[in-house]
């Protein structure tokens, strides 16, 4: 059956919307080739003068090695924690798995700033014990990072879960593979491509979150968004043009790749 | 089937991330929870001020205005645009998934720094604007309540196009071909049969992008320029500028009621429509 395609009128609304979309993230790119120290458009000569001064300033290179490091690590053990969860409510189906499914997803649905509240208190808490694990360290933000991103990975291991063909499942049960087995030699290869998709996304929420990194760090644990936003509320610095135009750049080569690689499930989707 | 015997093993696979949560999400919120009656003193005296503080009440007020301009705004864009995505040729479809997906994967600062350069006085549009003559000076297009819309809206509408594209794709092609059948215009067949048949997922959407748009921070502290504060913003000067942390606690914990009563709405959506439309 042929459906009827979109009409002229409705093309063109959404293509308006699209642009909207679109807009904003390519007028960075002129202005973070302008020779002056304002955010201001280029006049005649362009520069590469906020590109460099990534490199050369070691704010700039310190703040991307730490959201780098805390983004791996808030990675591995949110993936971890994630797939083990979901693995367990997939599997063994225990009572009250919505309930708990519920509950884990929480930093995902509460505002985000009242999640900025409450890790605002954990480490604060925390760091009358220690310094190394509470406001403004390293592990901090880790430990932030990974309650915030939790959720997201919970969800598409989920997703990878439900389309696997449970019988297979059973079929090794039935085999008398005991737990362990049936995870490493049935179910996880069967999600791989899932778990790794969670893992890159935790990756890429944990480098670009802000709005709890805002509440519990202050001068040392400097991630990139952080320094970001001290260039960006009053006078704002056009190095951020650059450092955006690098980021917009990534993260649409990795879109890419994504959906190149995604292309070939295609047929079920339609 | 469910064996009796796994429950071990299902212990032992969902009590980390549970316990984990347990620590360093459930107990501080209710540490949080304990500040808002605690600070400074014992007593419902924060609570109170929620609605009794001029201050504070504007800002709710302020932050519920300009939520629902954004809900209206984002999900009618997002309804546009999902629409072509659905139902679009391959072309459309690839051109419009990349307009959607790339900025939803950018973060928040980049995006908002985006509207900077693009409205602000010697940014790209009142450059261009100025090039040719049509202004004289530089308007002032940021750090304002319209430029806070148009940011949050910005974020906003991939939120709204997932609810929307699956009301959409459940739509029976059938109901349309029917109505075309009987001679009904495009925009008839869209304003009677396919609107009201995708209405579920546009009251998902409004939901789902409401209570989203409620503890925007991070978009309206930098493109409103610190004069139409929103709720979240003024919980963080609370903590931070003008220490009252039993007021920002107080905030932090209508805010969870808020959304809670909001999502319980959207739960008995979701169950409507799941028993009600289509499938």
């Amino acid at each position: 059956m042929k459906i009827q395609r979109p009409g002229p009128l409705a093309v063109a609304l959404a293509l308006a919307v699209g642009a909207f979309l679109l807009l904003p993230l390519l007028a960075v790119v002129p202005i973070s080739f302008t020779p002056s120290r304002m955010l201001s458009m280029p006049q005649g000569s362009l520069s590469l003068t906020h590109y460099r001064q990534l490199i050369d300033n070691p704010d700039w290179l310190s703040a991307i090695l730490l959201s780098t490091k805390v983004g791996l690590l808030t990675s591995a053990i949110s993936t971890a924690l994630a797939t083990s969860f979901a693995l367990g409510i997939w599997m063994l189906q225990p009572r009250f798995s919505s309930l708990l499914v519920g509950f884990v997803l929480l930093p995902m649905i509460v505002p985000p700033v009242v999640s900025a509240m409450t890790l605002y208190f954990l480490l604060t808490g925390l760091s009358r014990f220690s310094q190394a694990v509470g406001f403004d360290s390293v592990i901090g933000v880790t430990m932030a990072h990974i309650v915030m991103t939790v959720p997201f990975a919970v969800v598409m291991v989920l997703v990878a879960l439900a389309q696997v063909d449970r019988r297979i499942d059973l079929a090794a049960r039935g085999l008398g593979a005991t737990v362990a087995q049936r995870i490493f030699h049935v179910i996880l290869p069967n999600i791989g491509f899932g778990v790794a998709t969670a893992a890159l996304l935790v990756f890429v929420l944990s480098w670009e979150e802000i709005g709890v990194t805002l509440f519990i760090t202050s001068v040392d644990a400097i991630t990139l968004p952080r320094l970001m936003w001290m260039g960006l509320r009053d006078n704002v610095d056009p190095a951020i043009a650059a450092i955006s135009v690098v980021l917009i750049v990534m993260t649409t080569l990795v879109l890419l790749i994504r959906m190149a690689f995604q292309r070939r499930p295609e047929f079920e989707e339609e | 089937m469910r064996n009796r015997t796994a429950i071990w093993p299902a212990l032992a696979l969902t009590a980390p991330l549970v316990l984990f949560l347990a620590c360093t999400y459930a107990l501080p919120f209710l540490g949080v929870a304990l500040w808002s009656v605690t600070l400074p003193e014992l007593g419902t005296g924060q609570y109170q001020r929620l609605v009794g503080d001029p201050l504070v009440a504007s800002v709710f007020v302020r932050t519920f205005r300009i939520c629902l301009i954004v809900t209206v705004v984002a999900v009618a864009a997002a309804y546009a645009i999902t629409y072509v995505w659905v139902r679009g040729s391959r072309l459309q479809r690839r051109v419009i998934e990349i307009c959607i997906f790339v900025p939803f994967w950018i973060s928040l600062l980049t995006r908002a720094f985006g509207w900077l350069a693009l409205l602000s006085n010697r940014g790209l549009f009142n450059s261009w604007m100025q090039a040719l003559g049509l202004i004289d000076g530089p308007l002032a297009l940021v750090r304002n309540e319209p430029s806070v819309i148009a940011g949050m809206v910005h974020v906003l509408i991939p939120f709204a196009v997932l609810p929307l594209a699956s009301a959409m794709r459940a739509v029976d092609e059938r109901v349309l071909l029917a109505a075309r059948g009987m001679g009904a215009s495009r925009l008839r067949i869209f304003w009677s049969v396919f609107l009201p048949l995708t209405l579920p997922g546009v009251i998902g959407a409004t939901l789902i992008v409401f209570v989203f748009s409620l503890g925007f921070f991070v978009t309206p502290a930098i493109l409103g320029g610190g004069r139409s504060i929103m709720v979240a913003e003024l919980v963080y000067l609370r903590m931070f500028q003008s220490p009252d942390w039993g007021l920002g606690a107080a905030i932090s914990v209508a805010l969870v009621i808020i959304v809670a009563a909001l999502m319980a709405l959207l739960s008995r959506f979701a169950r409507l429509a799941l028993t009600g439309g289509g499938k």
